[in-house]
Formats: structure tokens, C-alpha cells, sequence
């Protein structure tokens, strides 16, 4: 097993070792960024990658790696905040639906399946082009279509914590719902809620980058990962780069987040 | 157990209204109402937009517009696309069977190919960990970019498949169907075939945890029989059900590749309705989608229930 937990700590680590990288480049942007966030370089137009610019350039001859890290900006904004306020609303509905049980629980419940059975993509698609949302308003709308698995996890872990001795003994001794609830069923509930909050952030970087590849999403001039592929897409066979390097770095934060969360949740498995 | 069924199924019926209000509250959300469109558009005259909202009753109580559109959407009208005018239903109707075949076969695959990747999991421990890095990557791929990527090679750079659309303007023939259908199947494969790897090889894993693998282990059954046939069997229950509780997972894949694809399913009309704020195909489109996962989750219910004797006493 001590193996097993070893490959599990490694690949935590490199994850989480990359997220961290990504966010740092991203916070330091305008400090690392080769070049001005939109420098048109007429002379230099849909330059392919070379020494000056690593990753070429685009139609304005605007520097893609620059565009890149400012990207992340957003992107990661998005993908870290919306995770943010899906957990929030996920761990509040799931431990009330869990605690007090009853009438309360099935309707959240149903609510919850009811917005489990709208196919996610097309729904947050309306919603953005029906809106046209600037980013805090699309950091809103991602995080309120992503709360449902989170509830599901947490409500059913509240469910079972609440039975155990140490709760019922503090209930016994008079304290009141909330508080039972904040000290002493919730901090049980913090590591199941920390997984699926790893994975939102994946989700929600994915949705925008969907969104914005639909054109329903970010909006140029403001650059993030999903609205440069969208922009790409039509000079795709004579600027490859434009379309390959975005979507590579939506590919790796997602997939150092879903292997944060996977490791996070196998640790917690070994350990129960 | 017909019980069972209808007491689910009448469960569905207020999931549903719940979904319809969600639904047309989002349309009434725009700014200016579904007629926002009109109003940037200097041949529509506000006379024209005012009579317009008049005829369509958007002038009425909104409560009153739910229920006059929910009872049209029950009975089967579902309106007219802004767009071109058509029946929606017709529109929609029209895309289905090509949307059906890319899902149909994707799923296919995808399901063939997680069941190997399962199998071999179980009894290969170096082969596990590449299936599980494989299996991360794969469900961490923008399914989009993924499309893009594999048009660039394989239609751009190489040259060996179409890159878009269902068959070639004019030509008929079924290798030719069949070369437009590898890329965009491919893709919702890939990404269908690393979630299911996933559930399918931790249902193995509890499978073959049980005592009576222990049991058929003692007796000298061979380790592939025990792989095949005693863990493989249990597992494959939770697994189907998973299958079809990925459902809206399948709409909103369809609904990207179809798009990048330029597959004329009902996905990619939704994504012209979308740049064309063709809110009635979008409302149907949602709905119908909705009803669809409702539906197969019921369907999935039910099969646990019925083959599996064990759920039986919970309800």
C-alpha cells in the first residue's frame, strides 16, 4: 500500500506544484510578460514560433506567450472563484438538506436534481448569451450551475456524521442547530467539500473556456484561454499555434486540478 | 415492480416543472424580453416590436405566458424559429437521426474500450497506473480543442479524413459517410471512454473485493474466469447505470463537436440558434434535452431495480 500512497504524494505534489506555477506567472504577469499586453507589431504579423516570440505571433502581431499569461488571469480567475461560490452554495444546501432533513431535504433535493438533469453546457450557453455577462457576472453564472455534485457529497457525509456519539452528545448538552452544525459536523464534512472543490476549479476553467470558445463568454479585447481559441479557429490550418498553445494550457491546469483532486481523494479513501 | 416504475416516474413530473420554470425564467431574463433582438435592428420599427409583443402575448402576466407556454410545449407546439420561421419541432425532428448515429457509436466504442481498459486494469498493476494518468488526461481535455487538434492533423496536415460535415456535397456513397463520421466520433469517444474507464474500474475493484471472489479463488477458478466472469458480471450493473446517468454529459459533448464539426445533428442547430438568439429553438432544444436525462435516469432507476434484488427493500 506504502507504494501506492508514494505514486499518490508524487503526482499531489508535481500537480500542485504546476497549479501554483500557473497562478504565480499569472499574478506576475506584467512583470514577466516579454512584451506589453496589446502591442500590435504590424511588422511582425502571424509570426510562427521563434527566439523572440516563443509561441509566435497573431493577426496584430500581438506576442501569444504574453497573451497566454494574461490570459490565465482570467481564466484562473474565473476557475478559482466560481469553485469558490460553487462550494459555498454546495456545502450550505447539502448540510442543511442533510441535518434537517425532511421536508426541507426533499425540496432541496429536487431542486438539486432538477438542476442536475439540464444539460450544464447548453444551459450556462443561454444564460450568457441571453445576459452577455462581463467576467464577476460569468464567475456567478459558473459558479451557480456547479454546486449540485458538491451538495449531493456533503449532504450525504452530513447525513452519516450526525448520527455519530460526539454530535448527538453535543446536541444532548443543549447546543443549537447552527452551532452543532459549524463545530462539529461541518469540520467533518471540510475534506469531502475540499475534493470536490479541487475539481470545480478544473469544471470551471473548462466551462469558460467552452463558453468563450462559443463566443458567449469572455469578450475580446480581454483575452482569456476559451475566447483565443475562439479567435484561432478560423486561421487554424495557417497559424496552428494560436489554436495549439491556448488550449494546451487549458488542457495542463486542468488536468494538474483533477489529478490534485483524484490524489486528494484516494489519501482520504486510504485513510478511512 | 410496475409499482416501482410508476412511483418513480411520477417523481419525474414536478423534476420537470421544476426544469420548465428554470427554463423560461432564463429566456425572460434578457434584457428587453425574447424581442431584445429586435431592438438593435433599424428595419424593425418600436410600432413593429410593440405589435409583435401584442400578438406573441408578451404583454400578458408572466405567470400567465408560463402556463399558456408550458401547456403549447406539452401538446406539442412548440412555436415557430425566429429564424427562418419553420416549426420548431420540425427543425429540431429533422437533426435528430444524425445526432442519435454520432452518440450511438461514440458510446459504442467508448463503452468497448473502458470495458478493456477495465479488465486489463484489474490484473495488471503497471498497465492501472497508465490507464489512470490516461483516464485523467482524457476527462481534463477541452473536448473542443481536442476536435481542433485532431481536424489539423488528420484533415489539415495529413489529409486522410473530411474535416467537417456529414457527407460530401453530392457524393452519397457509405465510405464516404463513413470517413466524416471517424473525427467527430472519435473525440466524444475519447472523452466518454475516460470517464467510463474510471467508474467501471472502481466497480471492478469493489467486485473483486468481495468474499465470494475469495471464495471462487479457493475453489481454483483461473484468475481471467474470476475477471470475466465473477467480478466483470457485478460490476457491469453500477456501470450501466452510470452510462446512462451521463446523459446530459452526451448532450453537451454532441453539442460542442457537432458545432466544431460542423455535424448537422440537433446540436449544432442549437449552436446556430445561439448566435442567432433563436430563443424557441433554444427553449425546446433545453427542454427536450431535460426530459431526455429525466427519462434516462428513470430508466436506469428502474434497471437497478429490477435486476438487482438487493435495492429492493430500500424503497
Amino acid at each position: 500500500m506504502s507504494g501506492v500512497h508514494r505514486t499518490g504524494r508524487v503526482t499531489a505534489l508535481v500537480a500542485a506544484a504546476g497549479l501554483g506555477l500557473l497562478i504565480l506567472l499569472a499574478l506576475l504577469a506584467p512583470y514577466v510578460a516579454p512584451y506589453g499586453v496589446d502591442v500590435i507589431d504590424l511588422a511582425q504579423r502571424r509570426a510562427a514560433p521563434s527566439a523572440r516570440h516563443w509561441f509566435g505571433t497573431d493577426e496584430l502581431g500581438r506576442d501569444l506567450l504574453t497573451r497566454v499569461l494574461f490570459g490565465a488571469r482570467v481564466s484562473l480567475a474565473i476557475g478559482l472563484v466560481s469553485a469558490a461560490l460553487s462550494a459555498a452554495i454546495g456545502v450550505t444546501v447539502g448540510a442543511l438538506a442533510g441535518y434537517v432533513g425532511g421536508a426541507s431535504d426533499a425540496m432541496l433535493m429536487r431542486g438539486t436534481d432538477a438542476m442536475l438533469s439540464v444539460p450544464r453546457l447548453p444551459l450556462l450557453m443561454i444564460a450568457a448569451a441571453v445576459l452577455a455577462p462581463g467576467v464577476p457576472l460569468l464567475i456567478v453564472l459558473v459558479g451557480a450551475a456547479g454546486w449540485m455534485e458538491t451538495a449531493r457529497v456533503v449532504r450525504a457525509e452530513v447525513q452519516s456524521v450526525k448520527t455519530r456519539d460526539f454530535v448527538v452528545a453535543a446536541r444532548a448538552l443543549g447546543g443549537s442547530a447552527p452551532r452543532v452544525v459549524l463545530r462539529h459536523v461541518l469540520p467533518g464534512v471540510l475534506p469531502t467539500a475540499a475534493v470536490s472543490l479541487t475539481l470545480a476549479v478544473g469544471r470551471g476553467i473548462l466551462l469558460e473556456s467552452a463558453l468563450s470558445f462559443f463566443g458567449v463568454g469572455v469578450q475580446p479585447p480581454a483575452a482569456s484561454w476559451g475566447n483565443m481559441l475562439y479567435q484561432a479557429q478560423t486561421t487554424m490550418s495557417s497559424e496552428p499555434w494560436l489554436a495549439l498553445v491556448p488550449g494546451a494550457f487549458i488542457f495542463l491546469t486542468v488536468l494538474c486540478c483533477n489529478m490534485l483532486g483524484d490524489a486528494q481523494f484516494r489519501s482520504r479513501a486510504l485513510a478511512s | 415492480m410496475l409499482s416501482f416504475a410508476s412511483r418513480r416516474a411520477l417523481q419525474v413530473v414536478p423534476l420537470l416543472l421544476l426544469v420548465s420554470l428554470l427554463v423560461f425564467a432564463l429566456i425572460h431574463a434578457a434584457p428587453g424580453g425574447p424581442l431584445s433582438l429586435y431592438l438593435d435592428n433599424p428595419n424593425v420599427r418600436p410600432q413593429d416590436i410593440e405589435r409583435l409583443r401584442r400578438q406573441m402575448g408578451l404583454d400578458r402576466p408572466l405567470a400567465a405566458q408560463y402556463l399558456a407556454w408550458l401547456r403549447a410545449f406539452i401538446v406539442g407546439d412548440w412555436g415557430y424559429s425566429y429564424a427562418d420561421g419553420r416549426p420548431v419541432m420540425d427543425r429540431l425532428l429533422e437533426r435528430v437521426p444524425a445526432t442519435l448515429q454520432l452518440i450511438g457509436i461514440s458510446s459504442f466504442v467508448a463503452v468497448i474500450v473502458a470495458t478493456i481498459v477495465a479488465l486489463v486494469s484489474s490484473v495488471r498493476r503497471g498497465f492501472d497506473r497508465a490507464a489512470t494518468i490516461g483516464a485523467v488526461a482524457g476527462i481534463s481535455l477541452p473536448v473542443f480543442w481536442l476536435g481542433l487538434v485532431l481536424q489539423l492533423v488528420f484533415a489539415n496536415a495529413l489529409g486522410w479524413l473530411p474535416s467537417s460535415g456529414r457527407s460530401t456535397f453530392g457524393g452519397s456513397g457509405t465510405l464516404d459517410r463513413l470517413a466524416h463520421l471517424v473525427l467527430p466520433a472519435a473525440v466524444l469517444a475519447v472523452a466518454h471512454a475516460a470517464a467510463w474507464s474510471r467508474y467501471l474500474r472502481s466497480s471492478m475493484r469493489q467486485a473483486l473485493a468481495e468474499p465470494f471472489i475469495m471464495g471462487a479463488r479457493s475453489r481454483g477458478v483461473s484468475e481471467g474466469r474470476i475477471v470475466t466472469r465473477h467480478a466483470l458480471r457485478n460490476a457491469l450493473l453500477p456501470f450501466v447505470t452510470v452510462v446512462l446517468l451521463d446523459a446530459s454529459m452526451m448532450a453537451s459533448g454532441a453539442v460542442v463537436t457537432e458545432s466544431v464539426f460542423a455535424w448537422p445533428g440537433v446540436g449544432g442547430l442549437f449552436t446556430e440558434a445561439l448566435a442567432k438568439r433563436d430563443y424557441t429553438v433554444l427553449m425546446a432544444f433545453l427542454m427536450c434535452g431535460s426530459v431526455a436525462v429525466a427519462v434516462l435516469n428513470l430508466v436506469a432507476d428502474v434497471v437497478v431495480h429490477t435486476l438487482d434484488p438487493r435495492t429492493r427493500g430500500e424503497t
